[in-house]
């Protein structure tokens, strides 16, 4: 440490990635606050990928904090839990992120009523087996707080023929603005470590390595502090680089191995989970509760007090700008963070368990200014910046040209994963990431159809 | 508070980087400056007659077929700046004005417009201006004068001035009339070729030779792209190695024969490797886009160069290596795609043991 670290640079992957402006000293020094209740919650039943989860109250019925509301419809799905006490006022098609409405649970909050959990046990997590754990995971309606929401147990399940020997811990939070992980990391540290070991029992393996971005060494120092004696678990500051947080990325960054071409972690032994989902596991499985809330990230130029706060899960963004304090020149809501995050076309969406940050842009912020494209001048730089080792360039002169085939066939577009990194360098601002999404989408629909043909 | 739903959306990423296809071009205009300015410090009047004619009929031919296409006016990119200022400096300083005007308008047209404007030439269209004036006036493209003229900041060149399509006056009693007697307008690269008389590496390094107007000090080439190098704004790879590429021909054969065959030095500083490998196979719309790819094209510039400096009629071929690595950079680019992430290495991944701490 300390003079070594100017002369040897910290890990990271091996190709590409960019170092936009983090923004994360808005928030990054704010503790985690509770948000109130909304009158009124929307629970997506669809809110992870995998099945979407099968209510098991009825309208009128009143639901205590904490209590199961939907179960999970098979092993790739997780059930919901009732964030807050009050009575389900309908079962019914909510506004979502995506676009088209989807079934949500809609709670009407007691106002009056304590919301405690009362709805809960105490459970020796040392005396379970790992399947036991699995299940439990499960029961609590676990998903990958990080952003991509896959059920967390199924990863504690790696496929026939796949063994997990190390568990990577994500505690990278690459995107700009968001801090909710760096927080966690800071407050939650006890919970991150027990989440940790269940994690470890839960696939069988005696080694974790916790990943932090380098700006963020008062976490790593934090984690440091109470790891215990035995060396099986550590934690290593990696270079601030987006997209670090991509598991892809951080598994090679710690371990200098590549998951392969359309593969998973579990083939290169790895299992990641991100460090919010280990402090809810740590936090919930002792208890024997289910996720009712997390932590997000509210910031951006838009926003009057960006902060960290713990937001039940199904609050409108309606309810969380208005607490916030939205400026008057908002124009723009992004879910998640602002590299992959999603504009919303509604504030009546909900948080759902994925939703990691909000940020919000003003109007005449310069990251909005419209700007002319240009054609390729062929100047390389998304080639550089490309994480997956695409060809960016060639892959938006064939979009272009409407050859999806060709861009899935001879220059693995499904590798990419929609990092932005090409369409951030990009000089001649040709929106490539969203080239490469509309492709993507097009070559479902097109095997889709020529399934259909062949029937 | 936020009564008014959003009313932006975008898709992500919703940051950009604030660098544009402007901000690049400027740059290599502003890279470009302080050749220029040399070459007028050299060659005096008609240096800059020269540059200001081929700028403005780059410029003028652009902005006239943007017009006529009814598309939007491109000018304000500078990269037709850049054709303008590159094209004059490859050209000898006493080329008469009409026929830099000629090429001015067809580097544009046929290099540039023909293809379907920035991004889509296929070569660089300064060096498509300078073939075709090679070929239409063979004589007054290698009619050399000698720099540092006494009179240079208040007379022109004699054959600057020429008429159209009348010959332009022979430079050759001008030249007797300046007395210097070091060289008389021959380029080095003619000496060496034909009577085997290398010029000092040192002259041709400082740029104290003639040549044409831009390209005679490789020191001052090699500052102005460093300076773009170091913005980022230029592949410093490709330089590189076009010189590599000269030296894997040129080094074997002067060791096996120094009296015939140049040594390295005069390889690299002379004629228009220098300017070549900085600023014009640098060009990035006809370089390939790999990374593997850059490599090879520099190479194959390199070689062919002195390929056709020492074996071929002509004393100079970096012009025609350039514009033919450029035809080849697609079929370059295609390929050395690069190996996808987690291709590589298959059977490794697995056996590696997990590093400690």
């Amino acid at each position: 440490m300390g003079l070594l670290d100017l002369i040897i640079p910290r890990r990271t992957f091996s190709h590409g990635g960019i170092h936009p402006a983090e923004h994360k000293e808005l928030t990054a020094a704010l503790p985690i606050r509770r948000l109130p209740f909304a009158p009124e919650l929307a629970v997506l039943l669809s809110q992870h990928r995998g099945a979407p989860a099968v209510p098991v109250v009825k309208v009128g019925q009143e639901v205590v904090r904490g209590e199961p509301i939907a179960r999970a419809a098979g092993f790739v799905s997780v059930p919901m839990h009732a964030p807050a006490t009050g009575v389900v006022k309908a079962i019914a098609p909510w506004a979502t992120a995506e676009g088209p409405k989807a079934e949500a649970i809609v709670i009407e909050v007691y106002e009056a009523a304590p919301q405690q959990v009362l709805y809960d046990a105490v459970v020796d997590v040392e005396a379970l087996t790992p399947d036991e754990i699995v299940m439990a995971v499960q029961e609590a309606g676990l998903v990958g707080l990080g952003g991509a929401a896959f059920p967390s147990h199924v990863k504690m399940k790696p496929p026939k023929g796949k063994r997990v020997e190390i568990v990577v811990v994500n505690g990278c939070e690459c995107e700009p603005y968001l801090t909710c992980d760096h927080r966690i990391m800071l407050e939650k540290t006890d919970a991150l470590l027990r989440g940790i070991r269940i994690a470890m029992k839960a696939t069988g393996v005696s080694r974790a390595m916790i990943g932090v971005e380098d700006n963020k060494l008062d976490a790593v120092a934090a984690i440091q502090a109470k790891l215990p004696a035995d060396g099986g678990i550590t934690v290593h500051a990696i270079e601030t680089k987006y997209p670090q947080g991509a598991e892809k990325m951080l598994i090679e960054s710690l371990l200098d191995r590549q998951v392969p071409p359309g593969g998973l972690p579990a083939d290169v032994g790895v299992a990641v989970f991100n460090v919010g989902t280990l402090a809810q596991i740590g936090e919930l499985l002792p208890r024997g509760r289910g996720l009712i809330e997390r932590v997000v990230t509210v910031s951006g130029p838009g926003v009057q007090r960006p902060g960290n706060y713990l937001v039940p899960i199904g609050t409108p963004l309606r309810f969380l700008l208005d607490h916030v304090g939205a400026k008057p020149g908002a124009n723009e809501v992004i879910l998640g963070g602002p590299m992959m995050g999603m504009s919303v076309a509604s504030v009546d969406v909900p948080i759902t368990k994925a939703v990691s940050g909000i940020v919000v842009y003003e109007r005449g912020d310069a990251d909005q200014t419209h700007r002319f494209v240009f054609p390729c001048i062929k100047c390389a730089r998304c080639v550089e910046a490309c994480p997956m080792h695409l060809n960016p360039s060639m892959l938006g002169e064939l979009a272009r040209k409407r050859q999806y085939e060709t861009m899935e066939q001879k220059y693995n577009l499904n590798d990419c994963f929609e990092c932005g990194c090409c369409a951030y360098v990009c000089p001649s601002n040709i929106p490539l990431t969203q080239y490469f999404r509309i492709a993507k989408a097009i070559r479902r629909e097109q095997k889709i159809a020529a399934a259909e043909e062949n029937k | 508070m936020l009564s008014k739903p959003p009313v932006e959306i975008r898709t992500s990423p919703h940051l950009k980087k604030a660098q544009t296809v402007e901000d690049i071009m400027r740059n290599v205009v502003y890279a470009l400056l302080p050749i220029c300015a040399y070459a007028v410090w050299q060659f005096g009047l008609s240096a800059l007659a020269l540059i200001v004619v081929t700028v403005a009929t780059c410029v003028g031919a652009e902005a006239l077929f943007a017009r006529l296409q009814g598309g939007r006016n491109t000018v304000g990119d500078f990269s037709v700046t850049i054709t303008g200022i590159l094209l004059a400096l490859t050209l000898p300083p006493g080329f008469p004005l009409w026929m830099a005007a000629v090429a001015g308008v067809v580097a544009v047209g046929l290099g540039k417009v023909l293809f379907g404007g920035i991004g889509y030439n296929v070569m660089n269209p300064a060096l498509i201006g300078r073939a075709f004036v090679q070929a239409a006036f063979p004589v007054a493209i290698t009619t050399w004068t000698p720099g540092f003229a006494p009179g240079r900041f208040t007379e022109f060149i004699p054959s600057t001035l020429a008429l159209p399509f009348m010959q332009p006056a022979p430079v050759a009693d001008w030249i007797a009339g300046l007395k210097v007697d070091a060289f008389t307008g021959a380029t080095p690269l003619a000496m060496q070729k034909f009577d085997h008389v290398e010029a000092g590496t040192l002259d041709l390094f400082m740029g104290s030779v003639p040549g044409s107007a831009g390209e005679t000090s490789a020191l001052l080439i090699l500052l102005c792209g460093l300076f773009l190098a170091a913005r980022r704004m230029m592949d410093w790879k490709i330089p590189l190695a076009v010189f590599a590429g000269a030296l894997l021909v040129a080094l074997p054969l002067w060791l096996a024969n120094p009296q015939v065959y140049p040594s390295p030095g005069f390889v690299l500083f002379s004629g228009g490797l220098m300017l070549g490998a900085v600023f014009m196979a640098t060009d990035m719309v006809a370089s390939p886009v790999t990374p593997l790819g850059v490599i090879l094209y520099g190479l194959l510039i390199g070689v062919v160069t002195v390929v056709i400096r020492l074996f071929g009629g002509l004393n100079e071929g970096v012009m025609y290596a350039i514009l033919l690595a450029n035809a080849l950079s697609p079929l370059i680019s295609d390929w050395t795609q690069p190996r996808v992430f987690g291709e590589r290495r298959q059977g490794r991944w697995l056996s590696r043991k997990p590093e400690g701490p």
